[in-house]
Order: structure tokens, then C-alpha cells, then sequence
């Protein structure tokens, strides 16, 4: 215990020094701007602005990264309350009862319950993250290749169980992305893969391109398909603070929000949308009344920001600790340490404390940020709102083009982007959710690389697998999450939670 | 006959990559299970797409009409084209051709679509570009391409 707050109190020395409170301004205010801006995700934007990390030194660059995704949890609510469009797709049940407060004429308090909830989880999860980090780090230390392997079996198998929509087309989006994740120079027996035989297909297609293309350019076409013009509810916001019945009635679901999104983000394929989800089907479940869901119920809009803040946030421990990102974000966050020259691991943590814990700190002055930015200022966002999109997107298409360029500064990045944009769409329309495949992609080569060096040092004894209790005990969880997300019944269930909205 | 458009456009996607990564795998030296070549792992994830691809061409003739999705085909082409053009005249024309094309192509996509709006867009994003990627952040993007003999 008392390393825990020795440790805070080094990140927070790390955290409060002029340019990184400055960076995780930057962040927040850059994360509840895109959260604002329908059409224009985390995802998108922090690919956009990888390579501008470049120059930063590594803390302050993950605190602003950081920044952007948590934020983007606290602006997408903004749109979803006042115009009924989700900012973010984490966002989407926020809409349904945030919206009907709002046209009862409690949009400030709606916003401020969304707020509070958010920096409620936010606090939660801070401390989370700083108790259970560590002791997650300390075992991972002990991981062979053989639990690593086992270990993203887990999260593969984990993200197929948690994935939205249809299973089938979840393993398939997987497969997919491990097959495309192989592109490149095999690392073990240098041939090259995939590659049309074009040297610049030899490092592989990078997933920033990938995520950009499928997330950017594939989310562009798929907003312009419908151009209705935003109305907005209230133009000026008043009433901003909720009574004492409405705090009495938030509290509880804000709890349960901010636990089940803090367990949802820990697990691969998890994360915000998931987290917000499943919160809202929760409340409407233990609701006396239900009916009152989808009517203006405050516990619909509490419930899911907690949740959703909850799970952006301890959607890191996996990622810190094990160097194992549990969605699309994180892949980028590990991309960003990769650029600065460290290599995401167990050893982040005891290599590079004053990194681990600033960012841990960083988070819940990016959260203080946040209930300022969005409350006091809420007019200044909803002007945001009314930006049309004819002149955002053409923008964002710059950003993206400019931005793949300066990756390797080659012109080539740019074709691979605009396939993936091309993919990223079809598979939407084809109800095939692409975030399974991202996932794949930036597991496949990691996977065979510990599937193989796991082979070499057990002189090709297959058996290793099992044997190892760790592993042993991983790939028993998989088998489970994998025969049970089969089982007819549990299958039936799952459809339901997603559908209900 | 086909009842579910989606599930069948999603299983031809399937067998294609699978089909094409089987075939190009196969050069790649498949090695042993204890002794994994570079074609091993590929080889497996590809059977697997073509199985998945395979049932969900089954599950396509089974289960509620799902119709054939819309594609904007249209929005499809001035947001994809546009980009492609970015990355060929880059070097050749340089920043200062290649933003504008990219931007007045792409806003064409819009049902909004205004010619001065594009072009004032396209002129502020050209600036910005030049400033904040080139001049700031030292991106070494051509202002101008070979074509203007720079």
C-alpha cells in the first residue's frame, strides 16, 4: 500500500510539471472536440496524430494520447444529449434517454449527470489501474512464450465472445485481420510475405494505415451516406445542476456503471462502446419500472457514462502491464511507445516508472479537465455541433492523407489507406464488425512469433502448452469462453444484449 | 435460393482472401508442426477463412430475407479517388496541387456541395498544410513538385 502512494505521488509530480499539464489540456480539449464531431472517432484522430509524437518526449505523448480517448468519452455524450446523434458509437445509448431529457427540458442536467458520472469513473479507475497494475506487471514478468501465446488465445477468444452483432462474421473479421497482419518480411526465416513482390510492402502494411483507412476514410463515406442537417435541441444550456432527488437517484447506477465498465475494459475486444452497452441493459434490468427507459430515465444516461469512462480507462491495464492491446486505441497507444523507443511489457512499469505513473496520474487531472471543460463551457461545444460536415470531412482527408505520408514519408501508405477505406466501409454495410479485424492484425504476427519460439525452446513438444500452469489454465478460460459463447442459449442471450437498445 | 445478401457477400469475401493466401502460401516452405516454416501459419489462418467464408455461404440460404445493402458507389469513388490522386502527384506537384485536388475532389462527394465553398476550403487547407506540417512540424513534404523544377 504504501509503495501505491509513493508511486502516485511520483506520477503526480510527472503529471503537474507546466508541459505535460499542457499535453493533457491538449488531450482532453482535442478528445472532447472529436467527441463532439460525429464522423470523427479516437481512433482516427490518434492515428492522425502519431507521427506529430514523434518530437515529444514518451510521457508526454501518452498523456496526450491518453487525453484524446477518455475525452473523446466525455464530448460524444454532449451530441448525444443535445442533438441526438452520437458523437461516438460509445455514446449511442447515452442518446436514447439523454435526448428525452433533453426535449423535457433538463439538457443541463442530463449533461451534468453525464459529467459527474464520467469523472466519478474516471476517479474509480484511476485508482484501479494503480492497485491492480502492478501485481498484473509482476506476474507477467514470469511469462514465457508459451503464456504469451496462450494469453492472446484468451483475448482473441474474449473479443469474439464480447464482439458486437454476428459471431460468425466476429471469427471471420478475426481471421481475416491475422491473415492480413502477416503481410511483410517473416521475421523468423526472412522470406517475404504477401508482399506482390513490392519492397514496399516489406516492413508490412502499417496499422496506423490500416486503422485510418478503415476508421478514417471507410467512416467518411459511410456519414456522407446520410447528410441530414444536425438540429439543435437548446441552443443555450441553463439548469446545469441536477436536484437532490435526481443525485439520489444517479448514485447507484453510477456505481454499478463504474464497476461493470472498470471489469468490461480490462477484458481484449472490451473497452468503452462495450462498457456503456451493457451498462444501460443492466440498469433497465434492475429498473422497478422499466418503462421509464428510453423516456428520460437519468439512470439511462448515468449508468453508461460511468460505464463507458470506466472501460476507456482500464482498457490500459492490459496494455501497460502486458504490452497486449485490448482494442484498436490501444493498439495505437503501443505504437506510439514503439516510435519512442520502448517496447510495451511487463518491464514498462519498473523501467520507465516515472512514464507509467504520470500517465496513471495524468488521467485524473485529464478528468478534472474535463468536468470544467464540459460543464462551465458547454455553449463553446455546442456551436462545435453546428460545424456542417461538407467542410469537416474534406479536413479530415487531409489530416489522414498528410498524415499517412509523414509515417515513412513514402507516398506509397496512402493506396493501402484508400483499400482499406474501401474495405472498411463494404464490410459495414455487410453488418461485419471491423474492430475484430484490427484486433487480429496486430496480434497475427505476435502470435506466430510466440507460437514458434514457444515450439523451439520445447524442442517442438506441443504439449508445453499444457503443461505450463499459467498457460495451461489461459487456454482452459479460452475453451470455456469459447464453448459457452456456442452453447444455444448463452448464444441467443448475447444477441439480445446487443440488440437492446 | 440466397434469402441473406449480407452473410453471402461476406462469405465470397472470405474464400477470396482465404483462396488467395492458400495459393500464395504455398511457396512459402511449410515446414513441420514442431518445425514451423513461414508458410505454416499462413497456410492454417487461410483453411480457416475458407471454412468460416463456407458457412457463412450456408448460413446465407437460411434465416429471415436480408436484401442486398445499398452501396453509395458514387461517395464511394470522390472520397477513394481523390486520395489516390493525393499520392500520385504528391511528388510530382507537391502539397500546393496535390491538397486542393484532394479537397475539391472529395467535397464533391457531398450533396452540399458548393464550388466556392471548395475552393476557399481547399485554399485554407493548403495554407494550413504548408504551415503546420512543412514549416512547423518539419514534415518534409514537397511544397512543390519536380514538375516545377524544385
Amino acid at each position: 500500500m504504501h509503495d501505491i502512494w509513493s508511486n502516485l505521488g511520483l506520477g503526480l509530480a510527472t503529471a503537474v510539471s507546466p508541459s505535460n499539464l499542457l499535453y493533457c489540456l491538449i488531450g482532453v480539449v482535442l478528445g472532447t472536440l472529436v467527441g463532439v464531431l460525429p464522423g470523427l472517432g479516437p481512433v482516427a484522430t490518434i492515428a492522425m496524430l502519431l507521427p506529430a509524437t514523434f518530437s515529444l518526449p514518451p510521457v508526454a505523448s501518452l498523456i496526450m494520447l491518453a487525453g484524446i480517448y477518455y475525452g473523446a468519452q466525455y464530448g460524444g455524450s454532449t451530441t448525444a444529449i443535445l442533438v441526438n446523434v452520437p458523437g461516438e458509437t460509445s455514446s449511442v445509448v447515452t442518446a436514447l434517454d439523454g435526448y428525452q431529457m433533453a426535449r423535457q427540458g433538463r439538457a443541463g442536467v442530463a449533461l451534468a449527470t453525464a459529467a459527474l458520472a464520467s469523472f466519478f469513473a474516471g476517479t474509480v479507475s484511476t485508482v484501479l489501474l494503480a492497485l491492480f497494475a502492478p501485481p498484473l506487471a509482476e506476474l507477467a514478468l514470469r511469462f514465457g512464450p508459451a503464456e504469451y501465446f496462450a494469453l492472446m488465445v484468451l483475448g482473441l477468444v474474449a473479443s469474439i465472445v464480447l464482439a458486437r452483432g454476428s459471431l460468425l462474421h466476429a471469427v471471420g473479421m478475426l481471421v481475416l485481420g491475422l491473415l492480413l497482419g502477416l503481410v511483410g518480411t517473416d521475421v523468423t526465416s526472412g522470406v517475404p510475405r504477401f508482399t506482390f513482390d513490392l519492397p514496399d510492402l516489406a516492413d508490412g502494411v502499417g496499422f496506423v494505415v490500416v486503422a485510418m483507412g478503415v476508421f478514417g476514410l471507410g467512416e467518411i463515406v459511410r456519414s456522407l451516406e446520410s447528410e441530414d442537417g444536425r438540429s439543435l435541441l437548446a441552443q443555450r444550456v441553463s439548469g446545469l445542476w441536477p436536484t437532490r432527488a435526481d443525485l439520489r437517484q444517479m448514485a447507484a447506477p453510477i456505481l454499478r456503471g463504474t464497476l461493470l465498465g472498470a471489469a468490461l475494459g480490462i477484458l481484449p475486444g472490451g473497452g468503452a462502446m462495450l462498457a456503456s452497452f451493457s451498462a444501460y441493459a443492466l440498469e433497465k434490468r434492475l429498473a422497478r419500472d422499466p418503462d421509464r427507459f428510453g423516456r428520460g430515465a437519468i439512470e439511462g444516461v448515468a449508468a453508461p457514462e460511468a460505464a463507458n469512462n470506466a472501460g476507456a480507462q482500464t482498457s490500459f491495464i492490459p496494455m501497460l502491464t502486458l504490452g497486449i492491446p485490448s482494442n484498436p486505441v490501444m493498439a495505437l497507444m503501443i505504437g506510439a511507445l514503439i516510435i519512442q523507443g520502448i517496447q510495451p511489457g511487463p518491464s514498462v512499469m519498473t523501467e520507465q516508472p516515472q512514464l507509467f505513473w504520470g500517465l496513471v496520474a495524468s488521467m485524473w487531472i485529464g478528468n478534472l479537465f474535463l468536468v470544467v471543460l464540459n460543464l462551465p463551457l458547454v455553449g463553446l461545444w455546442v456551436r462545435l455541433i453546428t460545424v456542417p460536415y461538407q467542410l469537416l470531412y474534406p479536413a479530415i482527408l487531409v489530416f489522414c492523407a498528410i498524415g499517412v505520408f509523414s509515417l515513412n514519408n513514402t507516398t506509397f501508405d496512402v493506396y493501402p489507406m484508400a483499400i482499406f477505406g474501401l474495405f472498411g466501409y463494404l464490410f459495414v454495410k455487410l453488418g461485419c464488425e471491423p474492430a475484430p479485424m484490427l484486433l487480429g492484425f496486430i496480434l497475427g504476427p505476435m502470435m506466430e512469433e510466440y507460437l514458434r519460439r514457444a515450439l523451439l525452446l520445447s524442442r517442438g513438444d506441443p504439449t508445453v502448452f499444457v503443461r505450463r500452469p499459467l498457460s495451461a489454465s489461459m487456454l482452459a478460460l479460452a475453451a470455456v469462453g469459447l464453448f459457452l459463447v456456442l452453447s444455444p442459449a448463452i448464444r441467443k442471450k448475447r444477441e439480445q444484449a446487443f440488440t437492446e437498445e | 435460393m440466397v434469402r441473406n445478401a449480407n452473410d453471402l457477400g461476406a462469405g465470397l469475401i472470405y474464400i477470396t482472401c482465404g483462396v488467395a493466401g492458400l495459393v500464395m502460401a504455398r511457396g512459402y516452405g511449410m515446414g513441420s508442426a514442431l518445425k514451423m516454416g513461414p508458410g505454416y501459419f499462413p497456410t492454417v489462418l487461410a483453411g480457416l477463412l475458407i471454412a468460416i467464408g463456407v458457412v457463412s455461404l450456408l448460413r446465407s440460404l437460411r434465416g429471415p430475407v436480408v436484401g442486398r445493402p445499398r452501396l453509395a458507389y458514387r461517395k464511394l469513388a470522390f472520397i477513394l479517388v481523390p486520395v489516390v490522386l493525393f499520392g500520385l502527384l504528391l511528388r510530382p506537384a507537391g502539397l500546393m496541387v496535390a491538397v486542393p485536388v484532394l479537397v475539391i475532389g472529395s467535397a464533391r462527394a457531398s450533396e452540399h456541395f458548393r464550388w466556392w465553398h471548395a475552393v476557399a476550403l481547399a485554399g485554407g487547407l493548403t495554407v494550413f498544410s504548408v504551415l503546420v506540417f512543412v514549416k512547423a512540424l518539419g514534415v518534409p513534404l514537397p511544397v512543390l513538385g519536380s514538375w516545377f523544377g524544385s
